[in-house]
């Protein structure tokens, strides 16, 4: 498999990959795949009739990892792409996705990836998730990631879901369904910036006794950018969950925070958070008096924030 | 050397000009250790605020080390070596201790050599090391790490603004020590701390007492801290009360 520049440009910020990937693997560039390998406890399998792939893994598989990250170099590339992940009992592993578009052409390009979860009795999942977009092209950069989780009795799933920056259109769709001691914990980061759009729209519900999920989500809208961030958590049994919306506006960003709460069960406890506001002017002061600039404190307050 | 010359200060009070500093002059020679002291609301912490930059003076000059600093940036102050120790430490969501310490040394530094600056202030250092600068942190914790940021930042002239402020009674203890340490290493910098504790006095090379935004008093220590014991301007603990004698001579 050869990689081009900006093909790795875009592997290296989307999955930090500088090189082919130990373990299972699936990179897709420009609607194909370029390079895969499955690993004798983890199968993947072209879809038929449709874009994608199934990732299939075994039972009590440790410690392994699979990556499955997609580039698109050309303009005018739109797709959708169907990914399952069917995860055994009992095993632990780390599912590295993301997807980076780079245009410098006129035409939109567009990836809508619809990753589905099944996530076995007591295993443990670890997601990383970026989207970046780069090139200067007046052609759009546009993500509609769907994430669907479905989760057994007394599974675990850690989601990291970054929009780093670059993308100039995204409707993030997110649902998740615990059963009995699952936990799901989930930490998106949005960066709008210039006229981007930005919606995620989480539906998370707790149907198990001692199920439990904590969502938070980071934003920062720059420019003249809009974020819309829409986090539902549905307590169906004796359950506990947690959202917080946590948004810095900057310039003439827009963002609308709609937490939300339904709890259908008089043992479920729900806790709602949401806060928008400026970075604080204290904050640059201080990192003023340590010889950062204006822009330089700003930056690292950034960064710290969605880190 | 830091100058202050004819230094006045007002801000806006419901259409009325209100004077919090009026006329200030002194000097700090290099080397030395001043601590400013006197009644709340005399204008220390304000004296403070306009030599690091964060405030602009009404009237009057600041000159560090023979330069108008005067109209200078707070950034720009603080590459020419002025270092502030807020009273109320900042907090940042996703910043790490780490990083604070990194950014004020302003070079990358080791693991260890972040972990030094916190165990200066009496942090395990491995505890905070990756925690956020954040909430989460109690208030005595926060004090602390901003006093280990201030020293990572090795200035000419670090300003202490009510250094004791929010500690226990063990984390005074660690920052007279802090502060003696300081003397000993830095021998042609200068401390300006801004505190009516009088064992903080004790340490000082000179004492300026601030009221009602006037200079009233400046001298040795040995000159001026006699008149002050008893008064506002020199308190005995962190919670204002006099401390048994044997606690007095720790």
């Amino acid at each position: 498999m050869q990689l081009n520049e900006i093909q790795l440009d875009l592997l290296k910020e989307i999955a930090d990959i500088t090189d082919i990937p130990t373990g299972a693997y699936n990179i897709r560039s420009d609607s194909q795949s370029i390079g895969r390998q499955s690993s004798a406890n983890i199968d993947i399998v072209p879809k038929e009739g449709i874009s994608g792939i199934d990732i299939f893994i075994k039972p009590n598989t440790k410690n392994e990892t699979v990556h499955i990250p997609v580039v698109i170099t050309k303009s005018g590339v739109k797709e959708k792409v169907y990914n399952d992940f069917f995860i055994g009992d009992n095993a632990d592993v780390e599912i590295v996705a993301g997807c980076g578009i780079d245009n410098c052409g006129a035409h939109d390009s567009q990836h809508d990836g619809i990753h589905r979860f099944y996530v076995g009795k007591n295993s443990r999942v670890r997601y990383a998730e970026k989207h970046y977009g780069s090139g200067s092209g007046s052609g759009k950069r546009i993500l509609n990631p769907v994430t669907e989780v479905y989760m057994e009795d007394d599974s675990y799933c850690e989601m990291e879901m970054v929009q780093i920056k670059g993308v100039d259109d995204t409707c993030r769709t997110t649902v998740a369904e615990l059963k009995k001691g699952a936990k799901l914990v989930v930490r998106e980061r949005l960066m709008t910036h210039d006229v981007q759009q930005a919606e995620s729209v989480y539906t998370v519900s707790l149907n198990g006794d001692g199920s439990s999920a904590d969502i938070v989500s980071r934003g920062v809208a720059r420019d003249d950018s809009y974020q819309k961030l829409d986090l539902k958590i549905v307590g169906n049994a004796a359950c506990k969950g947690h959202t917080e919306c946590d948004s810095i506006i900057m310039d003439n960003g827009k963002i609308l925070a709609v937490p939300a709460l339904e709890a259908n069960n008089v043992d479920a406890s729900l806790v709602h958070e949401a806060a928008i506001g400026k970075i604080a002017g204290e904050q640059l002061i201080k990192l003023m008096t340590l010889g950062l600039t204006e822009a330089e404190a700003e930056e690292q307050i950034i960064n710290g924030f969605l880190r | 050397m830091l100058q202050i010359k004819n230094l006045s200060f007002a801000v806006d009070d419901l259409g009325q000009e209100k004077e919090i500093l009026r006329n200030v002059s002194l000097e700090i020679p290099d080397g030395k250790l001043f601590v400013i002291t006197g009644p709340n609301g005399g204008g220390k912490s304000t004296l403070a605020k306009l030599i690091a930059g964060i405030e602009k003076p009404t009237a009057g000059q600041i000159i560090f080390n023979g330069e108008d600093i005067t109209d200078l940036s707070i950034t720009e102050r603080a590459k020419k070596g002025i270092a502030f120790a807020f009273q109320q430490p900042v907090r940042f969501k996703g910043i790490q201790v780490a990083d604070l310490i990194r950014l004020a040394a302003g070079k990358e530094l080791t693991i260890g050599e972040a972990c030094a600056y916190l165990s200066q202030v009496g942090l395990c250092a491995k505890d905070y090391i990756h925690r956020e600068v954040n909430a989460n942190l109690s208030g005595g914790e926060l004090k602390r790490i901003e006093i280990a940021s201030v020293l990572a930042r090795k200035s000419m002239l670090t300003l202490f603004d009510e250094p004791e402020a929010g500690i226990d009674l063990w984390s005074f203890n660690n920052l007279i020590e802090v502060f003696r340490d300081q003397r000993k290493e830095i021998s042609d910098r200068s401390i300006l701390i801004i505190s009516h504790q009088e064992r903080i006095l004790n340490i000082a090379d000179e004492i300026v007492v601030l009221e009602n935004g006037s200079l009233k008093q400046q001298g040795e220590k040995n000159d001026v801290l006699p008149d002050l014991i008893g008064t506002a301007s020199a308190v005995l603990d962190c919670q204002g009360n006099r401390l048994p004698q044997k606690e007095q001579e720790c």
